[in-house]
């Protein structure tokens, strides 16, 4: 490990950043004697948060940024002139047990440019992944970028050292795709995936009949699609996010804001800033699939395409239906008040389970959490004085809802000025 | 108004319960021994702490309440923190006169303050796990230090024990001036005679840090740097997530 690897390391994160996940959640794993670490299960551990907000759990890395592809959203794409590296493997086993054993990351997320073709690189890959887990004994995280067009056999190595496997569908749209990276097509994303998911489903069966039948992928698999440098809608992202949830294997779909990475290329959108409100939703609108029972027609459909970027898609779901409410907290079902706009998974648990023993009222609501402003016009719970959504109208709700612009919040104050407080304004 | 005093442990609190319900007088403040009473005090009584009736409240809890609730607890009791010890005195009348477990009685404020302290306690032990950095010396033990709000570090050393089965290392709570050290076989609580100067700093002296150790360190601190994409600044989220108050020890942030 000398000086020179910092440049290398410094480069190929740079090339690594734009995959935006970066979970170690799904597996959990105690430490046999002899070995070194762990996971956990539950969320993961995020050791620590980059100055973008966005958490880092795992040393995100790429084997190399050479590439042979020319993908116009990536940075890393053959025609780009950018400083080049290659990490051999002794140096990556080696960063990855030092950062673990100083508790800096819970593992490694490894992914490569491709270097003269699929198969090799990907040998290379399970190379690395075989070191930690065989000869140093390495029971941390490990995320494996699966490369697209690498053969079932190398998949199926790789699965058995890797906790979670993830190929990226990037585009949500085949022909969309098939503009930005001439070299790719949906065959080639979905084929891996497929292995990836045959794998497992073969595993599971095995494990049933041997207990200590090796796991294969056990955190599953995820994925990541960009988001603002296609003209495609919300709804094709989050049809395609619903397809592949529908799936067994299928964890997590990431959704990355295009960042214009590459100024040059007139295929792309000349964003100045990364679509970030939108990203946003499209996080909300998957947690709404996941936890809150919603299918996604109901999210979007043909008359509402696109996510509403001023209010969140289950407040904007409720202002579309409003015959739907006012639920009755004291009666009404689980999933029903999930829905309710400021009601989220914990409180409505805490709402099931403590109206077998009394009455609730809107003091017990505000006490759990829940978000009062936005519940208050959908509920009922026997004596709020508010006025609900069909009183008064969804658009007037949802004046009431929108956040207030910047510099209104807050009535300015003359610092120099002596503040009386009489009682008004304090 | 009738106060309580008990000397703040665990096992102090359950005698005041045991206490309370021989004398048939229920307490409406609980507070430490050497405390001064408050003004309209009527009534005082000093608890003393017997195991013979914390084990028979215990007990009692035992056939009320689910392991997990008592677990709720015993972890919330961790926080330390003062208005704690009321509440947690009510939960556990109530759980004793009630006819069935009340555990999952959110609307009771009692519980629901227990729950959150419980929570909070929680959350500051998945924070150490998160922000634990050691630093290796020359003799091959990694030092890490932290000041957590609440004392979780007994709930946390299990953790480290697990992952790093095989390094020495030591694991120093300066707020609480107490540490865990795990030797490769067993884990000790420890306490040193007088305040080493990293115990206050943080920072190991150049000569004592293993000579690798400053390029690692160098290196997170690139890796740290480059990961983060200029578009997407976002210093709000930043702090948010990763709160001031650790800083002082995050490798990355020096």
């Amino acid at each position: 490990m000398k000086e020179e690897t910092l440049e290398k390391l410094r480069i190929l994160t740079e090339s690594a950043k734009y995959d935006v996940s970066c979970s170690s959640s799904g597996t959990v794993r105690s430490n046999p004697k002899g070995g070194l670490g762990n996971t956990v299960g539950g969320i993961g551990i995020c050791h620590s948060f980059a100055e973008d907000g966005r958490c880092i759990s795992l040393l995100k890395v790429m084997l190399t940024n050479y590439c042979i592809y020319d993908c116009a959203y990536c940075i890393n794409r053959k025609s780009n002139d950018i400083p080049r590296a290659t990490l051999s493997v002794s140096e990556l086993v080696q960063l990855t047990i030092e950062f673990y054993r100083r508790n800096y990351i819970e593992g490694l997320f490894l992914s490569s440019g491709v270097v003269r073709n699929p198969d090799y690189t990907m040998e290379r890959l399970v190379r690395i992944v075989k070191d930690l887990r065989t000869r140093e004994r390495f029971n941390g995280y490990i995320h494996l970028k699966s490369i697209p067009g690498a053969s079932q056999e190398l998949v199926n190595e790789a699965g058995l050292y890797a906790d979670r496997m993830s190929v990226n569908v990037e585009i949500p749209n085949e022909g969309s795709l098939k503009v930005l990276a001439p070299e790719k097509d949906f065959q080639s994303v979905f084929q891996p995936m497929r292995f990836i998911q045959q794998g497992m489903l073969e595993s599971k069966e095995e494990r049933k009949k041997h207990r200590h039948a090796p796991r294969f992928v056990p955190a599953g698999q995820s994925t990541q699609m960009i988001v603002g440098a296609s003209p495609d809608s919300d709804k094709d992202i989050l049809g395609l996010s619903a397809a592949l949830y529908k799936r067994p294997s299928m964890r997590r779909v990431y959704y990355s804001g295009y960042i214009h990475v590459n100024t040059t290329d007139n295929r792309l959108p000349a964003l100045k800033q990364p679509p970030l409100v939108r990203e946003n939703r499209l996080y909300q609108a998957d947690w709404l699939m996941r936890f809150y029972h919603f299918k996604v027609e109901e999210i979007v459909d043909e008359i509402h395409p696109d996510l509403d970027l001023e209010i969140d898609p289950k407040l904007s779901w409720a202002l579309r239906h409003p015959e739907a409410f006012p639920v009755d907290i004291n009666r009404a079902d689980y999933e029903m008040i999930l829905r309710i706009p400021g009601v989220g998974v914990k409180s409505a648990m805490q709402i099931v389970t403590s109206r077998r023993y009394n009455r609730l009222t809107s003091y017990h609501l505000k006490k759990m959490g829940v978000v009062m402003k936005k519940a208050q016009y959908f509920i009922t719970c026997g004596e709020l004085g508010v006025k609900g959504v069909n009183e008064l109208h969804p658009d007037t709700v949802r004046s009431f809802l929108l956040p207030t612009p910047a510099g209104f919040k807050k009535k300015k104050r003359n610092e120099n000025q002596l503040l009386l407080p009489f009682g008004e304004d304090v | 108004m009738r106060v309580f005093q008990y000397d703040r442990t665990f096992d102090g609190l359950l005698t005041a319960v045991f206490d309370a319900y021989s004398r048939k007088a229920f307490p409406d403040a609980l507070q430490g021994e050497k405390e001064p009473l408050p003004l309209f005090c009527e009534e005082s009584y000093l608890v003393v702490t017997d195991e013979n009736r914390s084990q028979r409240v215990w007990k009692a809890l035992q056939k009320k309440l689910s392991a997990s609730a008592l677990s709720c607890l015993t972890i919330s009791y961790l926080s330390e923190l003062p208005e704690l010890d009321m509440h947690l005195f009510r939960y556990i009348q109530k759980a004793i006169d009630a006819p069935k477990s009340i555990e999952i009685n959110f609307s009771d404020p009692d519980v629901l303050a227990v729950t959150n302290i419980f929570r909070k306690v929680k959350y500051e032990r998945s924070r150490m796990l998160q922000f634990v950095r050691f630093q290796k010396a020359v003799d091959g033990t990694y030092f890490s230090i932290m000041e957590p709000l609440y004392n979780v570090l007994p709930l946390a050393v299990e953790h480290f024990r697990d992952r790093f089965a095989d390094q020495p290392w030591l694991i120093y709570d300066g707020r609480r001036k107490y540490g865990y050290y795990y030797d490769k076989e067993k884990l000790t609580r420890v306490t040193f005679e007088e305040e080493l100067p990293h115990f206050i700093s943080g920072k190991l002296d150049d000569e004592l840090l293993e000579k690798d150790e400053k390029l690692f360190q160098d290196l997170w601190r690139t890796y740290f740097k480059a990961i983060c994409i200029r578009e997407r600044l976002n210093p709000r989220k930043h702090r948010q997530d990763m709160p001031v108050r650790f800083w002082k020890y995050l490798t990355e942030k020096q």
